[in-house]
């Protein structure tokens, strides 16, 4: 067996270290499928930090409607704009919220929804540029009262 | 069945203009995680498909999951480069689908 030179041991390092500060970048517990979903989407990937303003109230008293606005910045011309946003939520009973898929002809990456979210959790959203890119933003949101069950 | 879905655009636009586009149609989006007084889970019922087509060519859609709130709102952007229609659809889980249209025309 060839022995590990130094370029491949950095690459080993750095992907360990990224895997081991990704649990801790999530205050909220993550209960449910949030990772697969992330990874389906990605294909394995890791989603760069950036680009995307993902904007929540910080503390949702009726977790039953949750405004949720994004924006992402894109020229969003034919040669270069979003494809899609994976919209997550780790402490709900299913991870998924939303996929968004935008076009050139949205003229901007821009969405607003609302959204269920069952408990104190973070909102996931991913995005996929039209040249295979990716970014990544979270946020946490409080919930006073649940919005699934009963 | 549903009421007609509440589409908010403006009447016309300048060639090249982004204008907003705001929907909101009627549905429980029931989550398949609610229990009856029985105890029986509802059946999942909802919109898990939304999407808006421009004289045929796609604008913007989204796949809904239950995470969805109940009359689901949608606002999005589109581009507007001619006169045309717009075309909305909602797909239930039972098949069903709604649709609306909004036409605009050019600032002149």
């Amino acid at each position: 067996m060839k022995a590990i030179n130094r370029r491949q041991a950095f690459a080993l390092g750095g992907g360990f270290v990224m895997l081991t500060l990704m649990p801790m970048a999530a205050d909220a517990e993550v209960t449910n499928d949030a990772a697969k979903w992330i990874e389906k989407f990605t294909s394995g990937k890791q989603p760069a930090k950036g680009k995307i303003s993902l904007d929540l109230p910080e503390i949702a008293e009726n977790g039953n409607t949750v405004p949720l606005s994004i924006n992402i910045e894109s020229p969003m011309t034919a040669e270069s704009y979003v494809r899609d946003v994976l919209i997550i939520a780790d402490g709900n009973p299913n991870a998924g919220v939303a996929t968004l898929s935008f076009t050139p002809l949205s003229g901007k990456a821009e969405a607003s929804i609302r959204i269920r979210l069952a408990t104190t959790q973070n909102v996931v959203a991913v995005a996929k540029m039209s040249d295979g890119t990716l970014f990544t933003e979270q946020k946490t949101v409080k919930v006073t009262i649940g919005g699934c069950g009963g | 069945m549903a009421d007609k879905p509440r589409i908010k655009l403006p009447k016309e636009a300048a060639k090249g203009e982004i204008i907003q586009i705001k929907t909101l149609v009627s549905h429980v989006m029931e989550s398949g995680q609610r229990k009856d007084a029985q105890g029986k889970v509802i059946p999942r019922k909802i919109i898990n498909k939304f999407a808006c087509e421009f004289n045929g060519k796609p604008v913007f859609s989204c796949a809904l999951e239950p995470a969805i709130s109940a009359n689901p709102y949608i606002q999005f952007d589109a581009k507007v480069d001619e006169a045309g229609t717009f075309k909305f659809s909602w797909t239930d889980d039972d098949g069903t689908v709604i649709t609306a249209e909004e036409k605009i025309a050019l600032k002149v």
